[in-house]
């Protein structure tokens, strides 16, 4: 394909869309999937064919909208109306209101913050194209940074624009993404790969998933240019089994990608040819690790193995391997579009650019969010997250998932940065972020995620094999009210040892939460222990353990 | 897409071959020198510097998994597993302090936590590696709560047997089975605590079918997990000097 011929499809597209009068866009991704918006997709198409408004009216089904808690999300275009909660029985009224103005009783407001306060940069399509239809992508601007980097520009100078751009790791760890790209890239061999982890595992985080159900092709835009820049003709993306709509839609967006010449020799009739296969998960949370990801790729258990060798020198099969996480990916096309000094100039001095968090817990808005790096903690709890349900007293947000850690309400003003968290003695993590409010006990939650983290630990080391499970064991007696004052003292000794002395970023991390909340909430811990008493209420105290 | 073949992973002898680059490094405040690709617990050996090992052994592929071999590195704020981790030149090893004495024994401890490490009735007692860790490294109690799952015992081959509640998944059995014997029998399922050792496809022992019976995972097992039958306790002697002197061999045939 040349770069007319998108121009062409873009055109045709923008035409047909400017041909209606209304643009109904029903959000179809796993969240508002699962409260039925597919009937109401539906039930809007026969609506319309019944009324004999197929001229004026469209139906799409779009990616997320992100308040996903008000879901089935309906939006409506150009009048810029969003509605929550649309049930099949709304459909006939919120057609009915088409041309008066909105239906109050559904409408949400633009004007809140949960809009306003948001800047789209990696969800900029979600919501507003139709994941399964390439023209929809290309209408949008999709796969011209590709032609770009491919035709104007050299691999070096597109790991300089992501250099420059101080984008880093949105996996967790906050790599230098350019550095990462100039190690694989001069390395020496004639094969090297591209991957893209695609196993978010953190309980309540599906930022990835969301950008895979909404916007695939971004991925793929952004794959390829990562394989442009260090030198790699072949690609996986390595994503979870449970989340078969991603997978479904990857898979579309791969053929669609292949077939229109934007996958596969001679892309944009350059020398250059990259493939991408997709690889399915088998439920191990350790396989976000990015070697025990490359093992379990290789066919191999899905165990970590020590680094160095860094995968960047030898990674999938002992070749030079690129890996990074779909949100880092995502980014790269609006990097190349619109320059390094672009992205430089949002965030913070360290972290540039956005986040996008799964805002979950006792905040009245849920869903998917994205802020500019550096926003602070208040901002996005009591603005975009519309503050703690039913007045409630705010008491903590956790945010990394098993590997972060609790932040306390004299800490709301911290800015979202990789720096700032890991002061607090949290992670940026993927980006998952519960918020708890006075009903939650610390100690409890802490007891949840070493739960976690015990169970998906992967054997291979003693120390996380088994200091995690004796780390849950304490614990569990501490919420059991059989706790004693010498549990303390073990515990943060297990959880020095754990933290040091693991082999893998799991088990290195995996204390976090308990230290966390140690740190901050002491006076729980010993309530539990002294006076047998948990303040939040959760704990049933004075069990024993045969009451387990 | 054809996948390219696959190159031999490195390994602390993949350097063998290539021109001998002679490094100078500390080891505890000693100069050392050492080959390029040389690990650092290899190194340490050759000078006869302790650094305690539980699942590394000379003649099979490094794991790190066991963590005993952690050392410290100036100018390295990880704590670095000494068999895999190469030697550099002018690198300042601590293989001794405070820090890693207190760590080691607290791996111990988590180590006999978490199967039945009862010594006075074990096969191997007198000749275990764990038991003589502990005692080389000080671990004299274990202040965690025993875990001591009831794992079963497979003595269905005609002349060894398996003990899971002594096994520490070192993983040294799997190894040499794979990567000496060629018979890949044993390996490793279940995820976490709950990880153990199987043979073929978790079919008992005696009817495997892969298993040529030649006894390597007996001998390099550390622990009186894996023993000959009709040996009662402390009567399990394990003999691994076969190990070097196969890799040699391999190497001259190659």
């Amino acid at each position: 394909m040349r770069l007319d011929e998108i121009r062409e499809i873009a055109r045709i597209e923008a035409d047909r869309e400017d041909g209606y009068r209304h643009r109904i866009n029903v959000c179809v991704a796993a969240g508002c999937l699962s409260c039925q918006s597919a009937s109401v997709k539906d039930a809007f198409e026969k609506e319309i064919a019944k009324r004999g408004l197929e001229n004026w009216c469209r139906v799409k089904g779009v990616g997320c909208l992100g308040l996903c808690s008000g879901g089935p999300l309906v939006a409506i275009e150009p009048a810029g109306i969003l509605y929550h909660t649309v049930s099949v029985s709304d459909v006939s009224d919120v057609l009915e209101a088409l041309d008066d103005g909105p239906l109050d009783r559904l409408v949400c407001s633009g004007e809140t913050p949960f809009f306003k306060r948001q800047k789209k940069i990696v969800l900029e399509n979600c919501g507003r194209i139709d994941p399964e239809r390439l023209e929809d992508y290309i209408a949008a601007g999709g796969y011209q940074a590709l032609h770009t980097a491919l035709t104007l520009m050299t691999p070096e100078e597109i790991t300089r624009e992501i250099e420059k751009s101080g984008l880093r790791g949105r996996g967790g760890a906050g790599f230098p993404t350019g550095l990462k790209w100039s190690t694989v890239a001069k390395a020496d061999n004639e094969t090297k790969f591209v991957i893209c982890n695609a196993d978010e595992g953190d309980p309540g985080a599906f930022m990835d998933r969301s950008v895979l159900e909404s916007d695939p092709h971004r991925v793929l835009e952004g794959m390829a240019l990562a394989a442009r820049a260090v030198g790699a003709n072949h690609g996986f993306i390595y994503v979870r089994a449970e989340y078969p709509l991603a997978v479904k839609r990857l898979k579309k967006a791969i053929a669609q990608a292949e077939h229109a010449g934007f996958l596969g020799n001679n892309i944009f009739h350059t020398p250059f040819r990259f493939d991408i296969n997709v690889r399915l998960g088998a439920g191990a949370f350790v396989c976000g690790e990015e070697t025990a990801l490359i093992a379990s790729i290789e066919g191999q258990l899905g165990r970590p193995r020590p680094r160095p060798p860094y995968p960047a020198e030898a990674g999938l099969w002992g070749y030079p391997t690129l890996i990074n996480n779909v949100e880092t990916l995502a980014n790269i096309v609006p990097i190349i579009r619109e320059g390094s000094q672009w992205f430089a100039g949002i965030g913070t001095e360290k972290s540039k650019g956005t986040k996008v968090f799964a805002l979950a817990g006792r905040v009245n808005n849920t869903g998917l969010i994205e802020v500019p790096m550096g926003t602070s903690l208040r901002e996005i709890v009591f603005e975009i997250g519309g503050g703690i349900k039913e007045g409630k007293q705010f008491k903590a947000a956790q945010t990394g998932g098993p590997s972060g850690g609790c932040i306390p309400e004299h800490s709301l003003d911290l800015p979202m940065d990789y720096e700032s968290l890991a002061q607090v003695g949290s992670i940026m993590g993927s980006g998952g972020m519960i918020v708890m409010d006075e009903t939650s006990c610390m100690v409890d939650v802490a007891r949840y995620f070493m739960e976690f983290c015990r169970s998906e630990s992967c054997g291979k080391c003693v120390p996380c094999r088994v200091g995690t499970t004796q780390i849950h064991e304490l614990l569990g007696k501490i919420t059991n009210g059989t706790g004693t004052a010498g549990d303390l003292t073990k515990l943060e000794e297990l959880c020095d040892l754990v933290k040091h002395t693991s082999l893998c970023g799991l088990g290195q991390t995996a204390p976090n939460p308990v230290m966390s909340t140690l740190r901050h909430f002491r006076e729980e811990y010993r309530a539990h222990i002294e006076d047998r008493f948990c303040p939040a209420g959760v704990c049933r105290m004075g069990r024993g353990k045969e009451g387990e | 897409m054809t996948i390219p073949a696959y190159p031999t992973f490195p390994r602390g002898d993949s350097e063998l071959g290539k021109p001998v680059g002679i490094l100078t490094l500390k080891i505890d405040d000693r100069d050392v020198s050492a080959r390029r690709g040389e690990t650092i617990l290899e190194v340490a050996r050759e000078n006869d510097i302790f650094i305690p090992t539980l699942c590394y052994l000379e003649g099979l592929s490094s794991l790190g998994a066991c963590r005993l071999c952690l050392v410290e590195i100036k100018g390295v704020t990880k704590l670095l597993p000494a068999c895999v981790t190469p030697v550099r030149q002018d690198m300042e090893v601590v293989t001794d302090s405070e820090r890693l004495r207190r760590y080691r024994r607290m791996i111990l401890e988590l180590i006999f936590s978490e199967r039945n490490h009862v010594c006075s009735v074990c096969v191997s007692n007198g000749h275990c590696e764990l038991q003589t860790l502990a005692q080389k490294l000080g671990m004299t109690h274990v202040r965690f709560d025993y875990l001591y799952p009831r794992l079963a015992i497979d003595a269905s081959h005609e002349r060894f047997s398996i003990d899971h509640n002594r096994c520490v998944l070192c993983m040294r059995c799997v190894r040499v089975c794979d990567e000496i014997e060629g018979a890949h029998t044993w390996d490793i399922m279940h995820r976490g605590i709950s990880a153990r050792v199987i043979t073929d496809l978790n079919q008992p022992w005696g009817e495997s079918e892969t298993c040529t019976g030649c006894s390597k995972c007996v001998q390099v097992c550390p622990t009186g997990a894996l023993s000959e039958k009709g040996k009662s306790v402390a009567e399990m002697v394990k003999h691994k000097e076969f190990l070097p002197y196969l890799q040699i061999m391999r190497r001259n045939e190659r």
